[in-house]
């Protein structure tokens, strides 16, 4: 078996504790979560009460593995039965229109400041002591930083401030969404400060661990023999020394990502920006089960689905690895 | 952390001398701007409540003092309702620093725990553990946490240091079983074992004070995690609202439109607390790093070759000194691990 079979496999087991976790939770908790939702709604149709009870298992229809089951088998079909506090609308609704708003910001800032911060790491590293290096302990001041405390002061000094970008949402108001440029213009406009916010408190941690890995390297004995070869510092730089520190800092990458997006979600809600971390806020302060729920699953897929796209990376990046794939 | 372990006048247990004179002025500077930075924080926890001029739940309510810039009165000026914002930040660092302690003791004796019961048992439970804490470790923990917080009807401050600790453990546990790896194989391990000592002594006074820095830095992680993720849920609501930590503090800020309203004196002292709280933890830590990896230390000794700097390279590079045997369950189940990859290519690049 393949390595990227066998990290599917793995995956795939990892999903299914996810899963398996997200099953038992409501029905491990005290008290009774359904009467608790509908005196929480009173709009709720008494209809809703036998479907929230199927949902989260209180009034036990069936034995607990025939719930399993078929809630198994609606997470397959991506029924995640309907939503509380806006009734009859699907949960699966709900998260098609948030997810592409969160996957294009998060996705992108994470990507760039992954690459920006493992540039700079690079230099750092190489220049051990020099000019960058020196700035690295106000970086680790940024790093510290709350991303939503981060975003806080940002749309203080920016938006309220100096009025230079709008105060949150996804696009101006009375936009409709759609593929024309009125609306992708004003909506690249309102991401550019949250990318901002997570590009500049994640950089720090990418470069300091780059940094950390290159220092190491450089003083390998075959960084050294480059060097004495009297090849070009680039090449000595990327091809022999950065080439190698590389595969740590995408392990190291693949392990944070689950730490950069929650942290990416908790700052949507600062910014009002309309994807998944803004509907989970809703979801907690009307406590609306089902949906949280089905963002926990969603948010979990989407890491490992990453992780999975990481260790191809890995693999492709390492010649050995390439190697042994190959045979 | 040395005050928790058992020191006898074991050879063994020698390692910690931290009360040698001038321990202090040998540690790099990262690390004592990072210990300065959270003692003061510790001693604001600590007299904080009691020198707090206020109730930090009093309303006060005179119109004039709804929203009060700062001034001599109200140090931090007063929120929406009249309440004391210093009073509030006082008690609230009490909280989260309480909060994030008792989760760092727990999840780091998990940590422990786990990492060195797995290195020691070996083969098939090792690696079932390994996996266990790999799972963990991928599945992201925010999202979680307030999945399972979210849907307790109470959420008091006990559920939290609960569920943080339970998932807390898998980073420090992975460090610590790769650690206890490579010191179980070490000589003065295997003259224990020959003198007949029984395998509970052989961990608790030979291996754990060996890994007592190691052990130091997954607490000061572990406790940056739990002020994170504390603040975080509190931030969005899921958290005892009624107590006041930063967290809350930063909730209420937020729910009551501070900013809108620019009361910046109301969301910037708590989010600063955290953010120097986090970077004194940040600095201590990479503080333990450096004194452990001399080369990560700054370049006073470093060489110009080149027209560059070159940092004195090491003679003898460290290799992993684990020669794994694994059974054949066990060999299958570590093939699933990411590190599968590094280890089975190291192998075939010595053959």
């Amino acid at each position: 078996m393949s390595f990227i079979v066998r990290r599917l496999v793995f995956y795939i087991v990892a999903a299914w504790v996810a899963l398996t976790v997200n099953f038992f939770i409501p029905r491990a908790m005290p008290g009774n979560a359904v009467q608790a939702i509908m005196a929480k709604f009173p709009s709720l149709q008494p209809s809703a009460y036998k479907a929230l009870e199927a949902m989260l298992g209180v009034g036990h229809p069936g034995s607990i593995w025939s719930q399993y089951g078929s809630y198994l088998d609606d997470v397959f079909h991506f029924n995640f039965g309907t939503d509380v506090t806006q009734y009859p609308a699907p949960v699966s609704t709900l998260l098609a229109e948030t997810i592409p708003w969160t996957l294009v910001l998060v996705g992108s800032a994470t990507v760039i400041a992954f690459v920006v911060g493992t540039g700079l790491g690079i230099v750092a590293g190489w220049r051990h002591g020099g000019r960058l290096d020196r700035v690295l302990p106000g970086l680790m001041f940024l790093q510290a930083i709350p991303y939503f405390f981060f975003a806080l002061i940002l749309l203080e000094l920016f938006a309220a401030k100096l009025h230079v970008f709008p105060l949150g949402q996804g696009y101006a108001e009375g936009l409709v969404p759609g593929w024309h440029w009125d609306f992708i213009g004003s909506a690249i406009y309102h991401s550019l400060l949250p990318a901002l916010t997570i590009v500049l408190t994640s950089i720090a941690g990418w470069m300091l661990q780059m940094r950390n890995v290159m220092i190491t390297t450089v003083g390998e004995d075959y960084v050294i023999a480059a060097q004495a070869k009297g090849l070009h510092n680039r090449r000595v730089i990327f091809t022999y020394a950065a080439r190698n520190a590389i595969l740590p800092q995408l392990q190291g990458f693949a392990l944070a990502l689950g730490f950069v997006v929650s942290g990416a979600l908790i700052m949507e809600i600062v910014f009002s920006y309309p994807g998944i971390g803004l509907l989970l806020l809703t979801a907690v302060t009307s406590s609306d089960y089902p949906l949280m729920q089905a963002i926990f699953l969603v948010i979990t897929f989407a890491v490992l689905i990453a992780n999975m796209v990481v260790d191809v990376i890995i693999v492709l990046s390492d010649p050995r690895a390439r190697a042994r794939e190959a045979s | 952390m040395t005050a928790v372990l058992p020191i006898t006048a074991d050879a063994a247990a020698l390692p910690i001398q931290d009360a040698r004179p001038g321990r202090w002025r040998r540690m790099p500077p990262k690390a004592k701007v990072g210990a300065v930075l959270l003692v003061v924080f510790i001693l604001a926890g600590i007299i904080g409540p009691l020198v707090a001029p206020y109730d930090p739940s009093f309303q006060n309510p005179s119109p004039a003092l709804s929203l009060r810039a700062p001034y001599g009165a109200h140090l931090l000026g007063t929120t929406q309702s009249g309440q004391d914002v210093l009073s509030q930040l006082l008690v609230g660092i009490r909280l989260t620093l309480e909060l994030a302690f008792i989760v760092g003791v727990v999840a780091t004796a998990l940590s422990v725990i786990v990492g060195v019961t797995s290195a020691f048992l070996g083969g098939v439970w090792d690696e079932v553990l390994s996996l266990l804490s790999n799972v963990f470790l991928v599945i992201p923990a925010l999202p979680l946490l307030i999945v399972l917080l979210g849907s307790l009807q109470t959420r008091g401050q006990t559920a939290t240091i609960v569920v943080l600790s339970a998932l807390g453990w898998p980073w420090g546990a992975r460090v610590i079983r790769a650690q206890t790896l490579a010191i179980r194989n070490r000589d003065f391990i295997a003259a224990a074992r020959e003198t007949g000592e029984k395998t509970w002594r052989i961990i608790s006074f030979e291996i754990v004070p060996n890994e007592v820095s190691l052990i130091a830095a997954s607490f000061v992680n572990t406790v940056l995690y739990a002020i994170g993720a504390s603040v975080a849920l509190a931030f969005i609501g899921v958290a005892n609202l009624n107590a006041w930590s930063l967290g809350t503090m930063l909730y209420w800020a937020q729910s009551q439109q501070a900013l809108e309203l620019g009361a910046w004196w109301w969301f910037v002292p708590p989010g600063l607390a955290v953010a120097f709280i986090g970077a004194g933890l940040v600095l201590l830590n990479t503080g333990i790093d450096e004194l452990g990896n001399p080369r990560l230390r700054d370049a006073t000794s470093a060489s110009r070759i080149a027209g560059h700097w070159l940092p004195p390279a090491d003679p003898t590079p460290v290799l992993a000194e684990v020669s794994q045997h694994r059974g054949k369950l066990a060999g299958f189940l570590h093939s699933f691990s990411r590190s599968s990859l590094l280890d089975e290519t190291e192998r075939a690049g010595h053959r």
